[in-house]
């Protein structure tokens, strides 16, 4: 993995297992609308973006999907492939030309039972990027950005 | 008469050596002390009052000792003292006739000097849109103030330093200031929520006074020692009937005082009250007064050198023209804090510690003094009689524990 | 002398969303001295009051703008001021952007929300020396994609990184979805030699600030802008007081070492 991409996984795993998850990826290409996996698919493959956006959606009948976050240079897409019953809890889409490295979950979740450390360390990693995208969520949950009106009687 | 306070309006800017020396050279420019009888005391009133001057002197009103504007010093509450505990003020007649046996009243003197309510400035519209806006700028009151306790004097200049002191002036302020006359009178008395000492001040004025008055009363008479502090001070003191200081009266006068270093009431902890304060924001004791406090903020208002104000904008009838006014406000008020729909501090617990921790914490901070000096108004007029030493001591165990 | 408001007229409005406006002012008479990004005026709505309000462009950068949202009488009588109209403006006063200690370095500005407008003027002033600095990463967040200011004027700057994103899509909406922390990851800059600005709800200056430390930005180079109830501006009603800071007269603009301590006491 290019130093670039490396620094700016916002959560990163050492260099040593690094490494190793890539020799089992590939580089992938999905073309701009492309979808990558869909809500209630089999979570078995995820990506971790080189180049590109991936948008995150939900479907709703009689809305366009709604975009709950989008996901850059770096970031993990896809955690479901880690935790039964290894079911995609979203949809995903390419929302420009992609470019990504795309890892078999199942190799990976195999190499974790194997090697106890790669393991920890894996799980440690995810982990650390789905409590950065909870406080994420909570943040947006709570509409800073929004005017508080305060309906208390004075 | 402004020209010649030229040392008073530099008084209002400069704080500690630099003011004490300005001093010194203006009391050995000045007279000795002198003593006064109750009719020179009279005398000194009238020719206040004959200068144009507002005197401005506790009396007794309403069963507490009150500021308001004198005539004669006969209004002065000769034989009347006060019986002070936390939550606690009562007058309390006095066999010896003294006049100023007496503290934390209910008011200070930035009742008169940062005033309740002041109107700001004016704006006034036309009907093609064109507005205009005018300062303010009444004449100041030209004050007398007989009676200011050394903690008084402090608070005063505690004041001067916040309101005047920083880069912009509070200009009404200013004015009112520079043209007030100060006499104190020396404690002798002090009460039992006095704590001025341990708040780094003293029962003796220091100097910023006009001119300074110590009661002594023994079987020579009824007396006042008193010194001047500047050449207004000593010229005032030339114009009314007084004699020379006596040795005895003069000695009767430094133990009185001295004395009353030793008789206060309450006295804060002598530790660092900022690291104190500032330090434990979370302290547990907050709690413990928070569920005491009822948020009144009668504190504020009898504290000498509490400050804080709001703005109004006060509008009439036709539209056109609107007024911006100044009032007292208090940090115990809910809007206070107001921001982005509600109050940042919203629980009492916040407000309390806001409160203590800037008097005594804080100030240093902004105005690089002490806020607090220790007259003991907050504590005798608290409903529910919240002793701030009190609490500051409780504070302080709390710490050690965790220390522990 | 007292603080009294010099009057301004009204001589361009652009409304920047449903519920803010910008106005550009004129002197009528006596200009106020020159303002630098970051401090603020004292905007007075007649009849109705004065309020706080940072400027979103200075003298030198256009002519005198503030952006007001109308949350409250005094915003919605200046938002629905009209070109002519005059109003009362007072100041400048507060601390600025340090914009010298971003030379020779890498920026990264991060705005939310209203927190875009004081933030402006010290982009254009950076964009304008692209010598001067290392790369300059701007990143925007909103509500909603219909609560972003100044959409065209953004796209056209020349910046390293430029991150958009809002916390509720719409749906014509191409861009990113997500908190502003997430395009840090996006952003091109040496943490250790980068000078970051961050304006916007306190919560998210928390969040930012942090998150920027933690990547290794020194905390004496994140510089935040802070808010307290105001009155007077001048330092002497108390109102904007945080801990030791009179925000009117140490800030709004505080270095992270200084605001951090501060921020994390609730109700302080």
């Amino acid at each position: 993995m290019p130093p670039s991409i490396a620094l700016r996984m916002n959560h990163a795993l050492p260099p040593e297992y690094r490494e190793r998850l890539l020799r089992v990826g590939r580089e992938a290409t999905f073309a701009q609308g492309a979808r990558l996996f869909e809500e209630g698919g089999h979570a078995n493959r995820f990506w971790i973006v080189r180049s590109g956006t991936v948008a995150l959606d939900m479907h709703v009948p009689g809305r366009r999907p709604p975009v709950v976050e989008t996901l850059g240079i770096g970031d993990l897409v896809g955690w479901s492939w880690l935790y039964e019953p290894f079911v995609w809890q979203l949809g995903a889409v390419a929302v420009t030309p992609l470019q990504a490295y795309e890892l078999d979950a199942v190799a990976v979740r195999l190499m974790c039972l194997d090697d106890p450390g790669f393991g920890r360390a894996v799980e440690h990693w995810v982990g650390r990027v789905l409590a950065h995208r909870l406080n994420a969520a909570r943040a947006r949950l709570v509409d800073l950005y929004g005017i508080y009106e305060t309906k208390e009687e004075r | 008469m402004v020209e010649e306070y030229g040392a008073a309006s530099d008084r209002s800017r400069d704080h500690g050596s630099d003011r004490a020396s300005e001093q010194e050279d203006d009391m050995t420019a000045t007279a000795a002390s002198a003593v006064l009888d109750r009719d020179g005391l009279d005398a000194l009133v009238g020719a206040l009052v004959a200068q144009g001057r507002t005197v401005v002197g506790p009396t007794v009103r309403d069963g507490a000792i009150v500021l308001a504007e004198l005539t004669t010093a006969d209004a002065l509450p000769y034989g009347w003292g006060v019986e002070l505990d936390a939550g606690r003020y009562r007058l309390v007649p006095r066999e010896d006739g003294a006049a100023f046996a007496h503290s934390a009243g209910p008011q200070s003197w930035k009742s008169y000097l940062h005033p309740a309510r002041e109107r700001l400035w004016s704006a006034d519209r036309t009907p093609e849109g064109q507005v205009t806006f005018t300062e303010h700028t009444a004449e100041p009151p030209s004050y007398a103030f007989l009676g200011v306790r050394p903690c008084d004097l402090r608070a005063i200049a505690i004041q001067d330093r916040v309101l005047t002191g920083g880069r912009y002036e509070d200009s009404g302020y200013g004015g009112r200031r520079r043209g007030a006359l100060l006499i104190a009178a020396e404690c002798t008395e002090p009460g039992a929520t006095c704590f001025c000492v341990s708040a780094g001040g003293g029962p003796a004025a220091d100097p910023g006074y006009d001119l300074a008055l110590t009661e002594v009363i023994d079987d020579e008479g009824h007396r006042f020692l008193a010194r001047a502090g500047s050449e207004e001070g000593a010229r005032l003191l030339e114009r009314v009937p007084h004699r020379a200081a006596d040795p005895v009266t003069e000695a009767t006068a430094r133990t009185s005082v001295d004395a009353a270093r030793d008789r206060m009431g309450r006295a804060l902890p002598a530790t660092d009250l900022r690291a104190l304060l500032s330090g434990n924001p979370e302290a547990a004791r907050w709690n413990d007064v928070a569920e005491r406090c009822l948020t009144c903020g009668n504190c504020t208002m009898v504290c000498p050198t509490c400050f804080c104000t709001t703005t109004e904008e006060v509008t009439d009838l036709t539209g056109d023209h609107t007024e911006r006014w100044q009032r007292w406000d208090s940090c115990f008020d809910l809007d206070f804090s107001y921001l982005h729909g509600g109050p940042v501090r919203r629980s009492a617990r916040s407000r309390y510690r806001q409160w203590l921790t800037h008097k005594l914490a804080t100030w240093h901070d902004q105005f690089d003094t002490s806020g607090c000096v220790g007259c003991g108004r907050c504590i005798a007029w608290c409903p529910v009689g919240i002793d701030i030493t009190e609490e500051v001591a409780a504070l302080e165990a709390e710490r050690e524990t965790e220390t522990d | 002398m007292t603080a009294v408001p010099v009057p301004h007229r009204v001589v361009a409005r652009r409304p920047e969303t449903a519920d803010t406006v910008t106005l550009r002012f004129e002197p009528v008479g006596r200009a106020l001295p020159d303002f630098l990004p970051g401090q603020f005026a004292m905007v007075h709505s007649f009849g109705r009051g004065e309020i706080p309000v940072s400027v979103s462009s200075v003298q030198a950068t256009g002519g005198l703008a503030h952006t007001v949202r109308s949350v409250g009488a005094v915003s919605e009588g200046l938002c629905a001021a009209r070109v002519g109209d005059v109003v009362g403006i007072r100041g400048p006063y507060g601390t600025s952007w340090r914009a010298e200690q971003a030379r020779g370095r890498d920026v990264v500005i991060v705005a939310g929300g209203i927190g875009f407008a004081p933030l402006r003027p010290l982009i254009l002033g950076v964009l304008a020396e692209p010598a001067a600095h290392g790369q300059v990463n701007v990143l925007i967040g909103a509500r909603t994609p219909s609560d972003l200011i100044a959409r065209a004027e953004v796209a056209s700057w020349a910046t390293a990184f430029t991150g958009v994103t809002v916390d509720q899509p719409e749906p014509d909406w191409r861009g990113d979805v997500g908190v502003v922390t997430q395009l840090l990851g996006r952003a091109r800059f040496e943490p250790e030699t980068t000078t970051a600005f961050v304006c916007g709800p306190e919560p998210m200056i928390r969040a930012t600030a942090r998150e920027l430390a933690h990547r290794g930005v020194p905390r004496e180079h994140i510089q935040v802008s802070l808010e307290r109830n105001m009155r007077c501006a001048t330092g002497h009603c108390g109102h904007c007081q945080l801990g030791g800071l009179l925000v009117c007269r140490a800030g709004p603009v505080v270095d992270w070492a200084s605001a951090e301590p501060l921020l994390s006491v609730r109700e302080l």
